[in-house]
Protein backbone atom coordinates (compact mmCIF):
# COMPACT_ATOMS: atom_id res chain seq x y z
CA UNK A 1 0.00 0.00 0.00
CA UNK A 2 1.08 3.37 -0.91
CA UNK A 3 2.12 5.50 1.49
CA UNK A 4 -0.91 8.05 3.15
CA UNK A 5 -0.61 10.84 4.67
CA UNK A 6 -3.45 12.24 7.03
CA UNK A 7 -4.74 15.41 5.77
CA UNK A 8 -7.47 18.07 5.80
CA UNK A 9 -9.30 18.51 2.66
CA UNK A 10 -7.72 22.45 2.12
CA UNK A 11 -4.34 21.08 3.01
CA UNK A 12 -4.52 18.38 0.57
CA UNK A 13 -5.72 21.08 -1.83
CA UNK A 14 -2.37 23.05 -1.36
CA UNK A 15 0.32 20.29 -1.20
CA UNK A 16 -0.99 18.49 -4.41
CA UNK A 17 -0.80 22.08 -6.08
CA UNK A 18 2.78 21.92 -5.13
CA UNK A 19 2.92 18.27 -6.33
CA UNK A 20 1.48 19.62 -9.47
CA UNK A 21 4.57 22.44 -10.22
CA UNK A 22 2.69 25.58 -9.04
CA UNK A 23 5.04 27.59 -7.51
CA UNK A 24 2.33 30.85 -7.07
CA UNK A 25 -0.15 31.36 -4.95
CA UNK A 26 -2.04 34.49 -3.82
CA UNK A 27 -5.14 34.86 -1.62
CA UNK A 28 -6.63 36.70 0.71
CA UNK A 29 -8.44 34.97 4.24
CA UNK A 30 -12.05 33.78 4.53
CA UNK A 31 -13.83 30.46 6.02
CA UNK A 32 -13.39 27.73 5.51
CA UNK A 33 -10.83 27.87 2.89
CA UNK A 34 -8.51 29.38 5.36
CA UNK A 35 -5.89 26.72 5.08
CA UNK A 36 -5.16 26.44 1.73
CA UNK A 37 -3.38 30.40 2.45
CA UNK A 38 -2.45 29.32 5.83
CA UNK A 39 -0.62 25.83 4.20
CA UNK A 40 0.62 27.94 1.00
CA UNK A 41 2.22 30.57 3.46
CA UNK A 42 4.28 27.82 5.43
CA UNK A 43 5.84 25.54 2.71
CA UNK A 44 6.39 28.02 -0.50
CA UNK A 45 9.14 29.83 1.15
CA UNK A 46 10.32 26.59 1.60
CA UNK A 47 10.36 25.69 -2.07
CA UNK A 48 11.65 28.84 -3.82
CA UNK A 49 7.71 29.82 -4.25
CA UNK A 50 5.86 32.87 -3.64
CA UNK A 51 2.56 33.28 -1.44
CA UNK A 52 1.13 36.30 -1.22
CA UNK A 53 -1.65 37.59 0.86
CA UNK A 54 -3.20 40.03 -1.54
CA UNK A 55 -5.46 42.85 -0.46
CA UNK A 56 -8.04 41.81 -1.80
CA UNK A 57 -9.74 39.22 -3.92
CA UNK A 58 -9.78 41.34 -6.75
CA UNK A 59 -6.41 42.02 -6.40
CA UNK A 60 -5.76 37.96 -5.93
CA UNK A 61 -7.09 36.93 -9.23
CA UNK A 62 -5.28 39.80 -11.25
CA UNK A 63 -2.04 38.46 -9.40
CA UNK A 64 -3.00 35.04 -10.99
CA UNK A 65 -3.35 36.80 -14.01
CA UNK A 66 0.00 38.37 -14.22
CA UNK A 67 1.49 35.09 -12.93
CA UNK A 68 -0.43 33.09 -15.79
CA UNK A 69 0.36 35.79 -18.47
CA UNK A 70 3.98 34.59 -17.73
CA UNK A 71 3.08 31.63 -18.61
CA UNK A 72 3.53 29.32 -15.02
CA UNK A 73 1.02 27.32 -13.30
CA UNK A 74 -0.94 29.00 -10.57
CA UNK A 75 -3.84 29.28 -7.99
CA UNK A 76 -5.94 31.14 -5.76
CA UNK A 77 -8.29 29.93 -3.46
CA UNK A 78 -11.48 31.42 -1.58
CA UNK A 79 -15.21 30.92 -0.63
CA UNK A 80 -18.46 32.16 -1.95
CA UNK A 81 -18.50 35.56 -0.94
CA UNK A 82 -14.70 36.19 -2.58
CA UNK A 83 -15.22 34.25 -5.82
CA UNK A 84 -18.18 36.74 -6.71
CA UNK A 85 -14.91 39.26 -6.43
CA UNK A 86 -12.55 36.85 -8.40
CA UNK A 87 -15.44 36.90 -11.34
CA UNK A 88 -14.21 39.96 -12.73
CA UNK A 89 -10.64 38.56 -13.13
CA UNK A 90 -11.88 35.22 -14.13
CA UNK A 91 -13.67 36.55 -16.81
CA UNK A 92 -10.74 38.13 -18.17
CA UNK A 93 -8.43 35.03 -17.85
CA UNK A 94 -11.55 33.67 -20.07
CA UNK A 95 -11.40 36.61 -22.37
CA UNK A 96 -7.02 36.31 -22.53
CA UNK A 97 -7.07 32.66 -22.75
CA UNK A 98 -4.83 32.42 -20.04
CA UNK A 99 -4.68 29.07 -17.60
CA UNK A 100 -5.43 29.35 -13.91
CA UNK A 101 -6.88 27.18 -11.10
CA UNK A 102 -9.30 28.55 -8.70
CA UNK A 103 -10.73 26.97 -5.68
CA UNK A 104 -14.08 27.28 -3.95
CA UNK A 105 -14.79 25.77 -1.18
CA UNK A 106 -18.38 26.71 -0.90
CA UNK A 107 -20.32 28.06 1.82
CA UNK A 108 -23.95 29.35 2.18
CA UNK A 109 -25.22 32.65 0.85
CA UNK A 110 -26.55 34.66 -0.80
CA UNK A 111 -24.56 37.91 0.43
CA UNK A 112 -22.22 37.03 3.41
CA UNK A 113 -24.33 34.03 3.97
CA UNK A 114 -22.46 31.45 7.10
CA UNK A 115 -19.67 29.61 6.51
CA UNK A 116 -21.22 26.00 6.92
CA UNK A 117 -20.95 24.15 3.85
CA UNK A 118 -22.89 24.70 0.95
CA UNK A 119 -23.11 23.92 -3.03
CA UNK A 120 -25.42 27.27 -3.47
CA UNK A 121 -22.53 28.15 -6.13
CA UNK A 122 -23.63 25.60 -8.98
CA UNK A 123 -24.97 27.72 -11.35
CA UNK A 124 -22.20 30.63 -10.72
CA UNK A 125 -19.15 28.18 -11.59
CA UNK A 126 -20.74 25.99 -14.34
CA UNK A 127 -22.45 29.33 -16.26
CA UNK A 128 -18.71 31.04 -16.08
CA UNK A 129 -19.39 33.14 -13.11
CA UNK A 130 -18.32 36.53 -14.76
CA UNK A 131 -19.94 38.91 -17.79
CA UNK A 132 -19.63 37.14 -21.15
CA UNK A 133 -19.74 34.19 -22.88
CA UNK A 134 -17.35 31.21 -21.28
CA UNK A 135 -16.79 28.72 -18.97
CA UNK A 136 -14.57 27.25 -16.45
CA UNK A 137 -13.63 23.73 -16.70
CA UNK A 138 -15.67 22.68 -12.70
CA UNK A 139 -14.46 19.34 -11.04
CA UNK A 140 -16.55 18.55 -8.21
CA UNK A 141 -14.41 15.88 -5.30
CA UNK A 142 -16.34 13.89 -3.42
CA UNK A 143 -13.18 13.01 -0.95
CA UNK A 144 -10.15 14.51 0.45
CA UNK A 145 -7.84 12.11 -2.19
CA UNK A 146 -10.45 13.66 -4.80
CA UNK A 147 -9.46 17.29 -3.67
CA UNK A 148 -5.65 16.05 -4.57
CA UNK A 149 -6.38 14.24 -7.47
CA UNK A 150 -9.20 17.35 -8.86
CA UNK A 151 -6.16 19.96 -8.04
CA UNK A 152 -3.90 18.51 -10.11
CA UNK A 153 -6.06 17.39 -12.98
CA UNK A 154 -7.09 20.91 -12.62
CA UNK A 155 -3.89 22.56 -13.60
CA UNK A 156 -2.94 20.10 -16.08
CA UNK A 157 -6.38 20.94 -17.83
CA UNK A 158 -6.39 24.21 -17.00
CA UNK A 159 -2.94 24.18 -19.21
CA UNK A 160 -4.20 21.38 -21.95
CA UNK A 161 -7.23 24.14 -22.80
CA UNK A 162 -6.26 27.42 -21.85
CA UNK A 163 -8.39 27.93 -19.57
CA UNK A 164 -9.43 28.36 -16.09
CA UNK A 165 -9.74 25.25 -14.16
CA UNK A 166 -12.23 25.52 -10.83
CA UNK A 167 -12.34 22.99 -7.61
CA UNK A 168 -15.93 23.48 -6.54
CA UNK A 169 -15.63 21.67 -3.21
CA UNK A 170 -17.31 23.24 -0.26
CA UNK A 171 -16.66 23.27 3.91
CA UNK A 172 -17.21 20.05 4.36
CA UNK A 173 -14.45 19.13 2.45
CA UNK A 174 -12.21 21.64 2.84
CA UNK A 175 -12.39 21.00 6.67
CA UNK A 176 -12.70 17.06 6.88
CA UNK A 177 -10.01 14.83 7.08
CA UNK A 178 -9.03 11.86 5.39
CA UNK A 179 -5.63 9.72 4.08
CA UNK A 180 -4.04 11.10 1.27
CA UNK A 181 -1.93 9.00 -1.08
CA UNK A 182 -0.23 12.07 -2.66
CA UNK A 183 2.09 9.97 -5.03
CA UNK A 184 0.44 10.58 -8.17
CA UNK A 185 1.67 11.10 -11.95
CA UNK A 186 1.83 14.58 -13.10
CA UNK A 187 1.44 16.03 -16.85
CA UNK A 188 4.40 18.67 -17.19
CA UNK A 189 3.44 21.58 -18.83
CA UNK A 190 3.34 22.33 -22.43
CA UNK A 191 5.54 25.11 -24.20
CA UNK A 192 3.68 27.81 -23.54
CA UNK A 193 4.80 30.34 -26.87
CA UNK A 194 2.37 33.01 -26.27
CA UNK A 195 2.97 33.84 -22.98
CA UNK A 196 4.33 37.57 -21.93
CA UNK A 197 7.92 36.50 -20.91
CA UNK A 198 10.41 39.10 -22.43
CA UNK A 199 11.07 38.82 -26.40
CA UNK A 200 14.72 38.86 -25.83
CA UNK A 201 15.10 40.36 -29.12
CA UNK A 202 14.04 37.32 -31.01
CA UNK A 203 10.42 37.29 -31.48
CA UNK A 204 7.72 39.78 -32.08
CA UNK A 205 6.31 41.19 -29.22
CA UNK A 206 3.27 38.69 -27.74
CA UNK A 207 0.15 40.54 -26.35
CA UNK A 208 -2.42 38.63 -23.82
CA UNK A 209 -5.74 40.84 -24.11
CA UNK A 210 -9.14 40.40 -23.81
CA UNK A 211 -10.07 43.19 -25.98
CA UNK A 212 -11.32 43.08 -29.36
CA UNK A 213 -13.41 45.95 -30.99
CA UNK A 214 -14.12 44.78 -34.70
CA UNK A 215 -17.07 42.73 -33.82
CA UNK A 216 -16.30 40.82 -36.93
CA UNK A 217 -13.22 39.64 -34.59
CA UNK A 218 -14.44 39.38 -31.16
CA UNK A 219 -16.96 36.98 -32.64
CA UNK A 220 -14.55 34.87 -34.39
CA UNK A 221 -12.75 35.03 -31.02
CA UNK A 222 -15.65 33.63 -29.63
CA UNK A 223 -16.85 30.90 -31.78
CA UNK A 224 -13.30 29.49 -31.80
CA UNK A 225 -13.33 29.26 -28.22
CA UNK A 226 -16.60 27.12 -27.98
CA UNK A 227 -14.97 25.28 -30.53
CA UNK A 228 -12.53 24.54 -27.90
CA UNK A 229 -14.73 23.98 -25.30
CA UNK A 230 -16.26 21.11 -27.45
CA UNK A 231 -13.14 19.71 -27.16
CA UNK A 232 -13.13 19.69 -23.37
CA UNK A 233 -17.16 18.44 -23.65
CA UNK A 234 -15.68 15.50 -25.89
CA UNK A 235 -12.89 14.53 -23.80
CA UNK A 236 -12.82 15.83 -20.36
CA UNK A 237 -16.61 14.68 -19.43
CA UNK A 238 -15.95 12.82 -15.75
CA UNK A 239 -18.93 10.82 -13.62
CA UNK A 240 -19.19 7.76 -11.35
CA UNK A 241 -22.28 5.47 -11.57
CA UNK A 242 -23.42 3.49 -8.60
CA UNK A 243 -25.23 0.88 -8.90
CA UNK A 244 -26.98 2.11 -11.80
CA UNK A 245 -27.50 -0.60 -14.18
CA UNK A 246 -30.94 -2.22 -13.16
CA UNK A 247 -31.84 1.48 -11.21
CA UNK A 248 -35.21 2.06 -10.64
CA UNK A 249 -34.24 5.15 -8.87
CA UNK A 250 -31.36 7.59 -9.55
CA UNK A 251 -30.20 10.07 -7.75
CA UNK A 252 -28.07 13.11 -9.39
CA UNK A 253 -25.43 14.21 -6.39
CA UNK A 254 -22.08 15.69 -6.13
CA UNK A 255 -19.41 16.03 -3.78
CA UNK A 256 -20.56 15.84 -0.26
CA UNK A 257 -23.91 15.25 -0.62
CA UNK A 258 -23.14 12.15 -3.40
CA UNK A 259 -21.40 10.88 -0.13
CA UNK A 260 -24.33 11.21 1.83
CA UNK A 261 -26.32 9.62 -1.30
CA UNK A 262 -24.42 6.68 -1.36
CA UNK A 263 -25.14 5.43 2.02
CA UNK A 264 -29.02 6.12 0.98
CA UNK A 265 -28.26 4.26 -1.70
CA UNK A 266 -26.78 0.87 0.05
CA UNK A 267 -29.96 1.40 2.72
CA UNK A 268 -32.41 1.41 -0.25
CA UNK A 269 -30.97 -1.93 -1.76
CA UNK A 270 -31.07 -3.46 1.74
CA UNK A 271 -34.23 -3.04 1.79
CA UNK A 272 -35.47 -3.76 -2.19
CA UNK A 273 -35.68 -0.79 -3.85
CA UNK A 274 -33.44 -0.76 -6.78
CA UNK A 275 -31.40 2.59 -6.11
CA UNK A 276 -28.47 3.99 -7.74
CA UNK A 277 -26.73 7.19 -8.28
CA UNK A 278 -25.26 9.21 -10.67
CA UNK A 279 -22.54 11.37 -9.21
CA UNK A 280 -21.35 13.91 -12.01
CA UNK A 281 -17.10 14.70 -11.19
CA UNK A 282 -16.81 17.79 -13.62
CA UNK A 283 -20.10 19.73 -13.35
CA UNK A 284 -18.97 21.73 -16.17
CA UNK A 285 -19.23 20.04 -18.68
CA UNK A 286 -21.65 18.01 -17.58
CA UNK A 287 -21.92 13.73 -17.91
CA UNK A 288 -25.37 14.48 -20.16
CA UNK A 289 -24.72 10.82 -21.14
CA UNK A 290 -25.34 8.81 -17.90
CA UNK A 291 -28.73 11.09 -17.34
CA UNK A 292 -29.83 10.08 -20.77
CA UNK A 293 -29.21 6.35 -20.89
CA UNK A 294 -30.82 6.31 -17.27
CA UNK A 295 -33.71 8.24 -18.56
CA UNK A 296 -34.86 5.04 -20.37
CA UNK A 297 -35.23 2.96 -17.69
CA UNK A 298 -35.42 4.90 -14.68
CA UNK A 299 -39.36 5.82 -13.30
CA UNK A 300 -37.29 9.10 -11.55
CA UNK A 301 -33.98 11.13 -10.80
CA UNK A 302 -33.75 12.40 -7.53
CA UNK A 303 -31.49 15.11 -7.07
CA UNK A 304 -29.52 15.84 -4.09
CA UNK A 305 -28.10 19.04 -3.20
CA UNK A 306 -26.75 21.40 -0.86
CA UNK A 307 -28.99 24.64 -2.18
CA UNK A 308 -32.46 25.51 -3.68
CA UNK A 309 -31.76 23.23 -6.51
CA UNK A 310 -29.60 24.16 -9.34
CA UNK A 311 -27.91 21.06 -10.69
CA UNK A 312 -31.64 19.82 -10.94
CA UNK A 313 -32.08 22.01 -14.37
CA UNK A 314 -28.73 20.48 -15.67
CA UNK A 315 -30.99 16.77 -14.80
CA UNK A 316 -33.76 17.57 -16.61
CA UNK A 317 -32.15 19.10 -19.45
CA UNK A 318 -29.69 15.51 -19.77
CA UNK A 319 -32.22 13.43 -19.12
CA UNK A 320 -34.76 16.13 -21.34
CA UNK A 321 -37.48 15.31 -19.02
CA UNK A 322 -38.53 12.00 -19.75
CA UNK A 323 -39.05 11.22 -16.38
CA UNK A 324 -39.80 13.37 -13.18
CA UNK A 325 -37.02 14.98 -11.62
CA UNK A 326 -37.41 15.98 -7.69
CA UNK A 327 -35.64 17.59 -5.52
CA UNK A 328 -33.87 16.84 -2.30
CA UNK A 329 -32.35 19.64 -0.53
CA UNK A 330 -31.10 21.19 2.58
CA UNK A 331 -29.57 24.99 2.48
CA UNK A 332 -27.88 27.32 4.63
CA UNK A 333 -25.10 25.11 5.45
CA UNK A 334 -27.34 22.48 6.53
CA UNK A 335 -26.42 19.14 5.12
CA UNK A 336 -28.65 16.32 3.90
CA UNK A 337 -29.37 12.78 6.25
CA UNK A 338 -29.20 9.79 4.39
CA UNK A 339 -32.45 9.18 6.17
CA UNK A 340 -33.53 12.54 4.57
CA UNK A 341 -32.64 10.84 0.56
CA UNK A 342 -33.20 7.39 2.04
CA UNK A 343 -36.85 8.93 2.37
CA UNK A 344 -36.88 10.57 -0.83
CA UNK A 345 -36.14 7.08 -2.67
CA UNK A 346 -38.71 5.51 -0.49
CA UNK A 347 -41.13 7.83 -1.85
CA UNK A 348 -40.25 8.03 -4.92
CA UNK A 349 -39.99 3.81 -5.34
CA UNK A 350 -43.93 3.90 -4.23
CA UNK B 1 24.84 62.30 -39.24
CA UNK B 2 21.12 60.86 -37.48
CA UNK B 3 19.64 64.06 -35.52
CA UNK B 4 16.83 61.41 -34.12
CA UNK B 5 15.49 58.38 -34.64
CA UNK B 6 12.15 56.94 -33.43
CA UNK B 7 12.98 54.71 -30.42
CA UNK B 8 13.18 50.82 -31.06
CA UNK B 9 11.15 50.13 -27.96
CA UNK B 10 8.04 52.37 -29.86
CA UNK B 11 6.73 50.32 -32.77
CA UNK B 12 6.46 52.32 -36.29
CA UNK B 13 2.32 52.43 -36.29
CA UNK B 14 0.03 55.04 -35.78
CA UNK B 15 -1.12 55.78 -32.73
CA UNK B 16 -4.84 56.29 -31.83
CA UNK B 17 -5.02 59.26 -30.20
CA UNK B 18 -6.51 62.43 -30.19
CA UNK B 19 -4.05 65.65 -31.90
CA UNK B 20 -2.84 67.45 -29.16
CA UNK B 21 -2.60 64.64 -26.29
CA UNK B 22 0.08 63.85 -24.45
CA UNK B 23 0.01 60.51 -24.27
CA UNK B 24 2.43 60.05 -27.87
CA UNK B 25 5.18 62.01 -26.00
CA UNK B 26 4.97 60.01 -22.78
CA UNK B 27 4.84 56.91 -24.60
CA UNK B 28 7.85 58.26 -26.54
CA UNK B 29 10.27 58.81 -23.52
CA UNK B 30 9.33 55.53 -22.04
CA UNK B 31 10.70 54.04 -25.11
CA UNK B 32 13.45 56.14 -25.26
CA UNK B 33 14.37 54.89 -21.79
CA UNK B 34 14.30 51.29 -22.65
CA UNK B 35 15.88 51.75 -25.60
CA UNK B 36 18.80 53.38 -23.30
CA UNK B 37 18.39 50.73 -20.44
CA UNK B 38 18.71 48.30 -23.52
CA UNK B 39 15.87 46.12 -21.50
CA UNK B 40 13.07 45.80 -24.62
CA UNK B 41 13.92 42.13 -24.74
CA UNK B 42 13.41 41.54 -21.29
CA UNK B 43 10.36 44.02 -20.25
CA UNK B 44 7.06 43.41 -19.97
CA UNK B 45 4.49 46.65 -20.28
CA UNK B 46 0.73 46.62 -18.65
CA UNK B 47 -1.79 48.45 -20.21
CA UNK B 48 -4.45 50.00 -18.67
CA UNK B 49 -7.99 50.53 -19.28
CA UNK B 50 -8.76 54.24 -20.76
CA UNK B 51 -7.37 56.49 -23.52
CA UNK B 52 -4.04 54.20 -23.33
CA UNK B 53 -5.74 51.41 -23.45
CA UNK B 54 -4.12 49.74 -26.82
CA UNK B 55 -0.74 50.73 -26.11
CA UNK B 56 -0.21 47.21 -26.00
CA UNK B 57 -0.06 47.72 -29.61
CA UNK B 58 2.58 50.45 -29.44
CA UNK B 59 5.33 49.16 -27.79
CA UNK B 60 7.18 46.42 -29.24
CA UNK B 61 8.43 44.81 -25.39
CA UNK B 62 5.68 42.22 -24.36
CA UNK B 63 2.23 43.31 -23.48
CA UNK B 64 -0.44 42.68 -21.06
CA UNK B 65 -3.95 44.26 -20.84
CA UNK B 66 -5.16 44.46 -17.43
CA UNK B 67 -8.44 44.61 -16.11
CA UNK B 68 -9.67 48.52 -15.21
CA UNK B 69 -7.41 49.80 -12.63
CA UNK B 70 -5.92 46.14 -11.46
CA UNK B 71 -2.68 46.95 -13.29
CA UNK B 72 -0.48 47.30 -10.48
CA UNK B 73 -1.86 43.52 -9.52
CA UNK B 74 -1.12 42.06 -12.58
CA UNK B 75 2.17 43.61 -12.74
CA UNK B 76 2.78 41.73 -9.39
CA UNK B 77 1.93 38.65 -10.35
CA UNK B 78 4.51 38.97 -13.80
CA UNK B 79 7.10 39.96 -11.31
CA UNK B 80 6.78 37.52 -9.06
CA UNK B 81 6.59 35.06 -11.42
CA UNK B 82 10.33 36.44 -12.87
CA UNK B 83 12.05 38.83 -10.38
CA UNK B 84 14.87 38.82 -13.60
CA UNK B 85 12.37 40.56 -16.12
CA UNK B 86 11.31 44.65 -15.75
CA UNK B 87 7.28 45.38 -15.54
CA UNK B 88 6.22 48.93 -15.82
CA UNK B 89 2.04 49.62 -16.01
CA UNK B 90 1.32 52.33 -17.98
CA UNK B 91 -2.45 54.06 -16.47
CA UNK B 92 -4.49 56.94 -16.18
CA UNK B 93 -6.21 58.61 -13.23
CA UNK B 94 -9.68 56.94 -13.61
CA UNK B 95 -7.64 53.34 -13.82
CA UNK B 96 -5.18 54.10 -11.15
CA UNK B 97 -6.74 56.55 -8.46
CA UNK B 98 -10.30 55.54 -8.56
CA UNK B 99 -11.36 51.61 -9.80
CA UNK B 100 -7.73 51.16 -8.76
CA UNK B 101 -6.78 53.16 -5.98
CA UNK B 102 -6.43 50.06 -3.51
CA UNK B 103 -4.27 47.79 -6.05
CA UNK B 104 -1.67 51.32 -6.32
CA UNK B 105 -1.82 51.47 -2.51
CA UNK B 106 -0.88 48.47 -1.80
CA UNK B 107 1.98 47.80 -4.50
CA UNK B 108 3.54 50.70 -3.33
CA UNK B 109 3.26 49.74 0.43
CA UNK B 110 4.38 46.22 -0.51
CA UNK B 111 7.73 47.92 -2.14
CA UNK B 112 6.26 46.17 -5.42
CA UNK B 113 9.45 45.83 -7.39
CA UNK B 114 7.36 47.69 -10.08
CA UNK B 115 7.76 51.03 -12.32
CA UNK B 116 4.38 53.03 -12.56
CA UNK B 117 3.91 55.55 -15.49
CA UNK B 118 0.74 57.57 -14.05
CA UNK B 119 -1.23 59.85 -16.59
CA UNK B 120 -2.86 62.76 -14.75
CA UNK B 121 -4.76 64.59 -16.86
CA UNK B 122 -7.76 65.36 -14.48
CA UNK B 123 -10.74 63.86 -16.87
CA UNK B 124 -12.06 60.16 -18.30
CA UNK B 125 -10.99 60.28 -21.69
CA UNK B 126 -11.79 57.54 -23.43
CA UNK B 127 -15.57 57.56 -22.44
CA UNK B 128 -15.71 61.03 -23.48
CA UNK B 129 -14.94 63.47 -20.34
CA UNK B 130 -16.02 62.47 -17.02
CA UNK B 131 -15.11 63.66 -14.10
CA UNK B 132 -11.85 61.87 -12.57
CA UNK B 133 -10.89 61.73 -9.01
CA UNK B 134 -8.00 64.27 -9.58
CA UNK B 135 -10.62 66.61 -12.04
CA UNK B 136 -10.15 70.08 -9.97
CA UNK B 137 -12.95 72.00 -8.29
CA UNK B 138 -14.94 73.45 -10.33
CA UNK B 139 -13.81 71.79 -13.52
CA UNK B 140 -16.46 71.00 -15.96
CA UNK B 141 -16.76 67.77 -17.11
CA UNK B 142 -19.87 65.23 -18.53
CA UNK B 143 -20.79 64.24 -15.25
CA UNK B 144 -19.70 67.69 -13.21
CA UNK B 145 -21.52 70.06 -15.93
CA UNK B 146 -21.95 72.46 -13.44
CA UNK B 147 -18.24 72.16 -12.15
CA UNK B 148 -16.87 69.77 -9.69
CA UNK B 149 -18.60 70.71 -6.36
CA UNK B 150 -16.59 69.60 -3.38
CA UNK B 151 -19.41 69.20 -1.28
CA UNK B 152 -21.38 66.65 -3.62
CA UNK B 153 -17.91 65.05 -3.99
CA UNK B 154 -14.70 65.80 -2.48
CA UNK B 155 -11.55 67.02 -3.35
CA UNK B 156 -9.05 65.99 -6.06
CA UNK B 157 -6.73 63.44 -4.77
CA UNK B 158 -3.18 64.20 -5.14
CA UNK B 159 -1.64 60.60 -5.52
CA UNK B 160 1.87 61.39 -4.89
CA UNK B 161 1.06 63.26 -1.67
CA UNK B 162 -1.19 60.45 -0.36
CA UNK B 163 1.10 57.54 -1.00
CA UNK B 164 4.66 59.49 0.14
CA UNK B 165 2.98 58.88 3.85
CA UNK B 166 3.50 55.14 3.29
CA UNK B 167 6.98 53.92 4.22
CA UNK B 168 6.69 50.98 1.40
CA UNK B 169 7.62 53.16 -1.71
CA UNK B 170 11.17 53.83 -2.97
CA UNK B 171 10.27 57.12 -5.36
CA UNK B 172 7.67 59.16 -6.18
CA UNK B 173 7.55 62.25 -8.24
CA UNK B 174 5.82 64.31 -10.35
CA UNK B 175 6.41 66.21 -13.74
CA UNK B 176 4.51 67.30 -16.19
CA UNK B 177 5.13 67.27 -20.33
CA UNK B 178 3.66 70.69 -21.14
CA UNK B 179 7.00 72.28 -22.31
CA UNK B 180 10.49 71.21 -23.62
CA UNK B 181 12.41 71.49 -20.84
CA UNK B 182 9.36 69.95 -18.35
CA UNK B 183 9.38 67.49 -20.67
CA UNK B 184 13.52 66.66 -20.55
CA UNK B 185 12.68 66.45 -16.77
CA UNK B 186 9.84 64.00 -17.03
CA UNK B 187 12.64 61.48 -19.43
CA UNK B 188 14.95 61.95 -16.55
CA UNK B 189 12.46 60.95 -13.85
CA UNK B 190 11.13 58.06 -15.80
CA UNK B 191 14.58 56.66 -16.27
CA UNK B 192 15.00 56.97 -12.70
CA UNK B 193 12.25 54.75 -12.16
CA UNK B 194 13.38 51.91 -14.69
CA UNK B 195 16.88 52.11 -13.19
CA UNK B 196 15.33 52.00 -9.74
CA UNK B 197 13.35 48.65 -11.08
CA UNK B 198 16.89 47.26 -12.25
CA UNK B 199 18.61 47.78 -8.89
CA UNK B 200 16.13 46.33 -7.10
CA UNK B 201 15.10 49.55 -4.87
CA UNK B 202 11.11 48.56 -5.29
CA UNK B 203 8.18 50.42 -6.06
CA UNK B 204 8.62 54.00 -8.08
CA UNK B 205 5.46 55.80 -9.62
CA UNK B 206 6.53 58.64 -11.91
CA UNK B 207 2.91 60.99 -12.07
CA UNK B 208 2.90 62.76 -15.05
CA UNK B 209 0.36 66.26 -15.17
CA UNK B 210 -1.30 65.59 -18.47
CA UNK B 211 -3.84 67.61 -20.54
CA UNK B 212 -6.69 66.26 -22.63
CA UNK B 213 -7.67 68.86 -25.22
CA UNK B 214 -10.82 67.12 -26.97
CA UNK B 215 -12.64 66.81 -23.41
CA UNK B 216 -11.07 69.91 -21.80
CA UNK B 217 -12.68 71.67 -24.39
CA UNK B 218 -9.52 73.77 -25.74
CA UNK B 219 -7.03 73.86 -28.16
CA UNK B 220 -3.84 72.21 -27.74
CA UNK B 221 -1.78 74.99 -27.15
CA UNK B 222 -4.25 76.26 -24.65
CA UNK B 223 -4.32 73.32 -23.11
CA UNK B 224 -0.66 73.57 -22.39
CA UNK B 225 -1.74 76.48 -21.03
CA UNK B 226 -4.53 75.35 -18.45
CA UNK B 227 -1.97 72.58 -17.34
CA UNK B 228 0.36 75.25 -16.46
CA UNK B 229 -2.28 77.79 -14.80
CA UNK B 230 -4.65 75.09 -13.24
CA UNK B 231 -3.34 71.89 -12.52
CA UNK B 232 0.04 72.62 -11.62
CA UNK B 233 -0.90 74.90 -8.74
CA UNK B 234 -2.92 71.91 -6.99
CA UNK B 235 -0.55 69.20 -8.45
CA UNK B 236 3.07 70.64 -7.97
CA UNK B 237 6.23 69.49 -9.47
CA UNK B 238 8.96 67.42 -7.65
CA UNK B 239 10.16 64.24 -5.62
CA UNK B 240 7.90 63.40 -3.44
CA UNK B 241 9.65 59.95 -2.40
CA UNK B 242 13.07 58.98 -2.50
CA UNK B 243 14.47 56.88 -0.08
CA UNK B 244 17.45 56.70 -1.60
CA UNK B 245 18.52 60.04 -0.25
CA UNK B 246 15.55 59.88 2.69
CA UNK B 247 13.95 62.72 1.32
CA UNK B 248 10.28 62.94 1.54
CA UNK B 249 8.62 66.34 0.71
CA UNK B 250 6.10 67.94 3.09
Amino acid sequence: MADKVLMKGNEAIAEAAIKAGCRHYFGYPITPQTEVAAYMAKRMPKIGGTFLQAESEIAAINMVYGVASAGLRVMTSSSSPGISLKGEGISYLAGADLPALVVNVQRGGPGLGGIQPSQSDYFQSTRGGGHGDYHMIVLAPSSVQEMAEMTVKGFELADKYRMTAMVLADGTMGQMMEPVDLNFEVAPAPEKPWATTGTEMKRKHNIVNSLSLVPEELEKLNIARFERYELVKRNETMYEEYMMDDADIAIAAFGIAARVSKNAVNEARKRGIKAGLIRPITLWPFPDAPFKKAATHVKQFISVELNMGQMIEDVRLASECKVPVTLCNRVGGMIPSPEQVLDAIVKASK
Amino acid sequence: MVVYDKPHALLDVPLHYCPGCLHGVVHKLVAEVIDELGIEGKTIGIAPVGCSVMAYDYFACDMIEAAHGRAPAVATGVKRADPSKVVFTYQGDGDLASIGMAETVHAAARNENITVIFINNAIYGMTGGQMAPTSLVGQVTQTSPYGRDPKLCGYPIRVCELLSELEGPEYLERVTVNSIPHIRAAKTAIKKAFTNQIEGNGFSLIEVVSSCPTNWGMTPQNALKWIEEKMLPYYPLGVYKDRSNGEVKK
